[in-house]
């Protein structure tokens, strides 16, 4: 195709991308380095009989004057990166400095917001990507074993949790887990405890959400290996049972080698997938004890008084590293295989 | 897997049957729970004394008389405003489903033809756009949207949702487009035909089912979208999810749970409907990078 007739062709769609993904990532960068005005504030003296009192209140005039005049907010380099709620330099070295034991320390840092945040994300992204490898391929094994006629309608049921929006499948499920719901309120019964509940415990909301994570991605590892289990060849498997291979010993050096790719591409997109986790936490309604890299950005932009553009911002450009780290080693092996292709 | 010299034992098939049914019980009792309780009233189905209500329904034959009601789905969709929520729904999704398949298409169409070496670089930019979380692309949006004045209207939401939707629709019909042999368009250049007249007519109409299998996700993604429209729409034109999480409430006001509870199964069943008429076209979208790539 002529270089002239493809940008015809490709304008429109890439147009829209560099206008709405690549200059808002630009965009959120600038945003970045500025932070909002503080309040403008003016003494107020008040005289009433029984003397004079100086009050200091806001001055709406003039904060909206500065505002109107440079609504991006005054410069503040690398401030908004290094502050408490992000990076935490000063707080991290004032920790190393005066707690005594690694423990405290890591203990310390642990508890600062933006690298609680991250602490959860990878946790989730941790236990949620294996295990969604593992029960995709393990219903997509047993699901190829059952009877062709039925295999429509299972497939159905199966990929359900995939195809509903993560804030309500986890809304569906919390329904059922929280102490008003059916799961919840047997649990009590049966750990004979009136007071256990998702919210009272940090580590109960950790594992219902990655529980969650695994219940809602493993219909894509399944579709997606099930799809592959189909193109494996017969011959080498027949050749196996003749040689007096275990059914294990089958999928280990068969079928497994066979659809290695696709399980790479499952696990890079699940990864990705699961890095920008946010929307079961609100769905869970577990804001209190698990926020992930998202979620900090969404609560920066939804603050009441005053929208934090530059908070957002640099949350929003590290949670871009951190994607750029995940994804850096495919892009490697990528544009390695493409050199030798040439 | 069934070979003609693969024996299972019983032992194994009842295992595999088990592990099925059990399977299916966790993924879908779930929104059977749900859709069975949307007819109950608040204190059933979140019963504080005994769950057993929701079975039962012990209060809602005390308020209602009945052992189900509708009283949820009505207020909701009346009082609630949900019909409002649907209406802009169904035009964020019209629209960016047919201007995403038709800016794809061109798009997708070029890359499978160009034997260039940026054809490849534009396609490990779309994975790349592709990787990135929406809400931080939203926080990009934010700003500029508001001293522009466009903030909050729909025509914004479906533009946005269009360009986030490209790179997975651009690779989904590139790998379609690529299966399509190119001799087919070749002999129509030779005849005389523009290349657009190659691809409108000679290339379009065996791309059908790659086109619907598009048209599903780009469909899947607005109807199902959280993070755009909460953000970038105003109260007055929400679509039905941020609908869904207003009725939730907030530690300030007390949400309408039942609301919640009525919006997501009248959500979730047009959902379920076109996905069990779709189910071919939905797995061949998701397999079609991953196998033949």
């Amino acid at each position: 195709m002529p270089n002239k007739t493809f940008f015809w062709f490709f304008l429109p769609t890439g147009l829209a991308m560099i206008l709405f993904i690549g200059l808002p990532i630009i965009s959120t960068g600038i945003q970045s380095f500025y932070a909002q005005h503080d309040q403008v504030v003016k003494e107020v003296k008040k005289c009433d009989p029984f003397g004079c009192t100086v009050s200091i209140v806001v001055d709406n005039e003039e904060t909206t004057k500065i505002r109107d005049a440079k609504p991006l907010g005054k410069f503040n380099g690398f401030g908004t990166y290094t502050d408490r709620n992000h990076l935490a330099v000063d707080e991290i070295k004032k920790f190393w400095n005066e707690t005594g034991s690694f423990g405290a320390f890591v203990d310390q840092v642990t508890n600062l917001p933006f690298y609680k945040a991250l602490i959860f994300t990878l946790t989730y992204c941790l236990f949620v990507t294996p295990n969604v490898l593992l029960l995709g391929f393990i219903i997509a094994l047993s699901l190829n074993a059952v009877a062709r006629k039925i295999r429509g309608p299972l497939i159905f049921g199966t990929i359900l949790p995939m195809i509903v929006t993560p804030l309500v499948g986890s809304l569906v499920l919390f329904w059922m887990i929280d102490s008003q719901g059916i799961i919840g309120a047997n649990i009590q019964n049966l750990m004979n405890d009136p007071y256990l509940s998702l919210k009272s415990s940090k580590t109960l909301t950790w594992i219902t959400i990655i529980i969650y994570g695994i219940w809602h991605h493993s219909p894509f590892a399944f579709v997606v290996f099930y799809a592959a289990l189909q193109t494996v060849p017969q011959e080498p498997i027949e050749a196996a049972i003749i040689d007096g291979a275990s059914r294990f010993q089958r999928i280990k050096h068969i079928v497994l080698p066979h659809i290695y790719p696709v399980v790479t591409f499952v696990a890079l997109i699940s990864l990705m997938d699961n890095f920008r986790v946010f929307e079961p936490i609100i769905g869970f309604s577990a804001e209190g004890s698990a926020q992930s890299l998202s979620w900090l950005i969404y609560d920066n932009l939804v603050n009441e008084e005053v929208i934090l553009f530059g908070s957002a911002a640099a949350t929003s450009m590290m949670t871009i590293i951190g994607i750029a780290i995940l994804l850096a080693p495919v892009l490697i092996r990528t544009w390695k295989e493409f050199k030798t292709a040439r | 897997m069934d070979y003609g010299l693969d024996t299972k034992s019983a032992r194994l098939k009842t295992f595999n049957t088990i592990f099925i049914i059990v399977w299916l019980l966790i993924a879908c009792f779930p929104f059977i729970w749900t859709f069975w309780g949307s007819f109950k009233v608040r204190a059933d189905f979140f019963s504080r004394s005994d769950w057993w209500y929701a079975i039962s329904a012990f209060n809602t034959l005390i308020e209602t008389g009945g052992k189900f009601t509708t009283n949820a789905y009505t207020e909701a969709w009346t009082e609630g405003e949900f019909w409002k929520a649907s209406k802009n729904t169904i035009i964020v999704t019209v629209f960016v489903v047919s201007i995403s398949l038709f800016l794809g298409t061109l798009g997708a169409y070029a890359l499978s033809r160009s034997t260039e070496k940026y054809a490849f670089w534009i396609l490990m930019a779309a994975l790349i756009f592709r990787a990135m979380p929406h809400i931080t692309l939203v926080s990009g949006y934010l700003f500029p949207f508001f001293e522009l004045q466009i903030w909050g209207i729909l025509p914004t939401t479906i533009v946005v949702l269009v360009a986030i939707n490209q790179p997975f629709t651009l690779w989904l019909l590139y790998s379609f487009f690529k299966t399509v042999p190119k001799e087919l368009d070749e002999s129509a250049l030779i005849d005389g035909c523009s290349y657009f007249q190659a691809f409108r007519h000679i290339i379009m109409p065996v791309m059908w089912p790659g086109v619907i299998t598009a048209g599903l996700f780009s469909l899947m993604l607005a109807y199902n979208d959280f993070t755009v429209t909460a953000l970038l729409l105003n109260q007055e034109n929400h679509t039905m999810v941020p609908k869904i999480q207003s009725y939730l409430g907030t530690n300030q006001h007390e949400g309408n749970l039942m609301w919640a509870v009525s919006a997501v199964v009248s959500a979730t069943a047009p959902l379920f409907m076109l996905v069990m008429f779709f189910q071919r076209q939905v797995i061949s979208g998701l397999t079609a990078g991953a196998v033949k790539g």
